[in-house]
C-alpha cells in the first residue's frame, strides 16, 4: 500500500493536515510519524508547520529529520506548507536571522519591512490573514482541476524570496506580488494551508497524492 | 485581486451541544455541531468560531472531541474559545485540530500568558477575545464575566498591548450591542482596528446583512462575525457574501 509521511515535529496543527489528507487519500495510508526510517520508507512525504521557524529547523535537527527530508526531496514527490516551505530555503529574517535547510536558494522576509515600502500599503494587517488568490504563474500537474486565481487560506508574517525566479510556480498579491508557491522537481511547496482551504485545498492534496514527481 | 474579508459565524457549545437555539429546516439535528459546522462550510464561511461556555470544566473533554469530529469533516479554519487557562488547554485543542484558540479572562486575570502562548504555539493562532462597553465619548472598558464585571482597562489601549504580546488577531466584541440586533459598535471597531497593526473580528449585534458590510467599510474590521443571523436561517452565508459583494467589498467565491 503506497504511504505518505506526515512529519510532526510537535508544533502547530499537523492533525488538520493529516485528516484533510485522510479525506482524499483513498488507497494511500497517511502516516504521522517523528521516526526518520518511518519517513524513509514512504512514497511521499508532506513537511507542515506553522509557528516559528527558528522552532521547527531546531525540532527537525534534533530529531534527526533534517537530513532524512534532505534526502527525500531528492527522490520523492515532497510538499512543503507554510513553514514547511519556509524550512526549505537558505535563511529567514526572523529572531534576527534564522539558518534554514538551505535545499532552495533564497531567504525569508517580514512583511512589515516590505509593505513600509510600498506606497499606501502600510494599513495592510499583519499576519497576512484569510483567503487570498493563488495565480499560477506556470502549467504544473498540482494545479490539475484548480482554476486560475483559486482562493486560499494563509496565515504568516513572513515570505518567501527565491534567489532563482524559474522556481516561482505561483504568486500572491498583498501589497505587492510575493511567492506563494514554488516547484522544483519532485518539490511542491506553498505558503497557503491546503489543509484550511475546502475544495481547492483537497484538490491540490489529491493532486500530490497521484503526482509522480514530475513537472 | 487582493485578500478577502471573511465571514465567520459563531457557534455556542454547552457540554458537546449547540446552544441558542440553531434552526435550520433542512437540518437533522440542528444541535449537534459537526451538522451545523458542514452546513455553514457548505454556505462558504470562510471560518468558524466555536464558543465553549460548558461551566464545569470536567466537561471540557467534550469540546475536544467535537473540534476532533468537525475537523475531520470540514477544512476551513476552526477557532475554539472559552475555558482555556493553561498552556496545556491550548495544546489540546491544537491537537484536536483546532487552527486557533481565543483567549479571553485569561489574558486579562495574566496578560503574560498571551506572551507565552504565542511564543510556544505562534502568533497566528493567537487570538484575544475582548468585550468591550463603551464608558464615555470615544472611550470603552474591558468586561469580564459576560459583559458584568468592570476592570477598569481600556479596550484600545489593551488590544496594542495584546498584539504587541504576540495575538495574532482581536476578536472584539460590543458588549452594548450584542444580542441587541441593532449592528456593530462601528466607532469602536474602527478605533481598535486602526490602533492594531494585526487582523480584527467584529462582532456583536448583527440583525441585517448590511451591519456586516459596515463592519467592513465603516468599522475597518478585516472579518465579520455574526450568530443569530444566519442560526436562525433569516440568511444563509452565501447571501451574506453577495450582499457584501454588491457594497463593493471583495469576497471569496465558493467554487474551486
Amino acid at each position: 500500500m503506497a504511504t505518505v509521511a506526515v512529519i510532526d515535529y510537535g508544533m502547530g496543527n499537523i492533525r488538520s493536515v493529516s485528516k484533510a489528507l485522510e479525506h482524499v487519500s483513498g488507497a494511500t495510508r497517511v502516516v504521522v510519524t517523528h521516526e526518520p526510517e518511518a519517513v524513509v520508507q514512504a512514497d511521499r512525504v508532506v513537511l507542515p508547520g506553522v509557528g516559528a521557524l527558528q522552532d521547527c529547523v531546531s525540532e527537525l535537527k534534533r530529531l534527526g529529520l533534517d537530513e532524512v527530508v534532505k534526502e527525500s526531496i531528492r527522490n520523492k514527490p515532497f510538499l512543503g506548507i507554510c513553514l514547511g516551505m519556509q524550512a526549505l530555503l537558505d535563511s529567514s529574517e526572523e529572531n534576527g536571522g534564522t539558518e534554514a535547510l538551505g535545499i532552495i536558494s533564497g531567504e525569508t522576509h517580514h512583511f512589515s519591512d516590505q509593505l513600509k515600502a510600498v506606497p499606501g500599503t502600510d494599513a495592510l494587517k499583519v499576519p497576512h490573514m484569510g483567503w487570498n488568490q493563488v495565480h499560477q504563474v506556470k502549467r504544473h500537474p498540482m494545479w490539475q482541476g484548480i482554476r486560475q486565481d483559486s482562493r486560499f487560506y494563509f496565515v504568516h508574517s513572513y515570505f518567501v524570496a527565491p534567489a532563482d525566479d524559474a522556481v516561482v510556480s505561483a504568486t500572491t498579491s498583498y501589497g505587492f506580488d510575493f511567492t506563494s508557491v514554488i516547484d522544483q522537481e519532485n518539490i511542491f511547496a506553498v505558503q497557503f494551508h491546503p489543509e484550511k482551504s475546502q475544495h481547492a485545498g483537497l484538490a491540490l492534496l489529491a493532486n500530490f497524492l497521484s503526482w509522480d514527481g514530475s513537472s | 485581486m487582493s485578500l478577502a474579508k471573511r465571514i465567520i459565524p459563531c457557534l455556542d457549545v454547552d457540554n458537546g451541544r449547540v446552544v441558542k437555539g440553531v434552526q435550520f429546516v433542512d437540518i437533522l439535528d440542528a444541535g449537534d455541531p459537526v451538522e451545523v459546522a458542514r452546513r455553514y462550510d457548505e454556505q462558504g464561511a470562510d471560518e468558524l468560531v466555536f464558543l465553549d461556555i460548558t461551566a464545569s470544566s470536567d466537561d471540557r473533554e467534550t469540546m475536544v472531541h467535537v473540534v476532533e469530529e468537525v475537523a475531520s469533516q470540514v477544512f476551513i479554519p476552526l477557532t475554539v474559545g472559552g475555558g482555556i487557562r493553561e498552556l496545556s488547554d491550548i495544546r489540546r485543542l491544537l491537537n484536536a485540530g483546532a487552527d486557533k484558540v481565543g483567549i479571553n479572562t485569561t489574558a486579562v486575570n495574566n496578560p503574560e500568558f498571551v506572551r507565552q502562548a504565542a511564543a510556544r504555539f505562534g502568533s497566528q493562532c493567537i487570538v484575544v477575545a475582548i468585550d468591550a462597553k463603551q464608558v464615555g465619548e470615544g472611550r470603552w472598558e474591558i468586561f469580564t464575566h459576560g459583559g458584568r464585571k468592570p476592570t477598569g482597562i481600556d479596550a484600545i489601549e489593551w488590544a496594542k498591548k495584546m498584539a504587541s504580546f504576540g495575538a495574532g488577531e482581536i476578536l472584539l466584541t460590543s458588549m452594548d450591542r450584542d444580542g441587541t440586533r441593532d449592528g456593530y459598535d462601528l466607532a469602536l471597531t474602527h478605533a481598535v482596528s486602526e490602533a492594531v497593526p494585526i487582523p480584527v473580528i467584529a462582532s456583536g449585534g448583527v440583525g441585517t446583512l448590511d451591519h456586516l458590510a459596515d463592519g467592513v467599510i465603516e468599522g475597518r474590521a478585516d472579518a465579520v462575525l455574526a450568530a443569530s443571523i444566519f442560526h436562525f436561517a433569516h440568511h444563509t452565508v452565501q447571501e451574506a457574501k453577495d450582499a457584501m459583494s454588491a457594497r463593493g467589498i471583495e469576497m471569496r467565491a465558493l467554487d474551486v
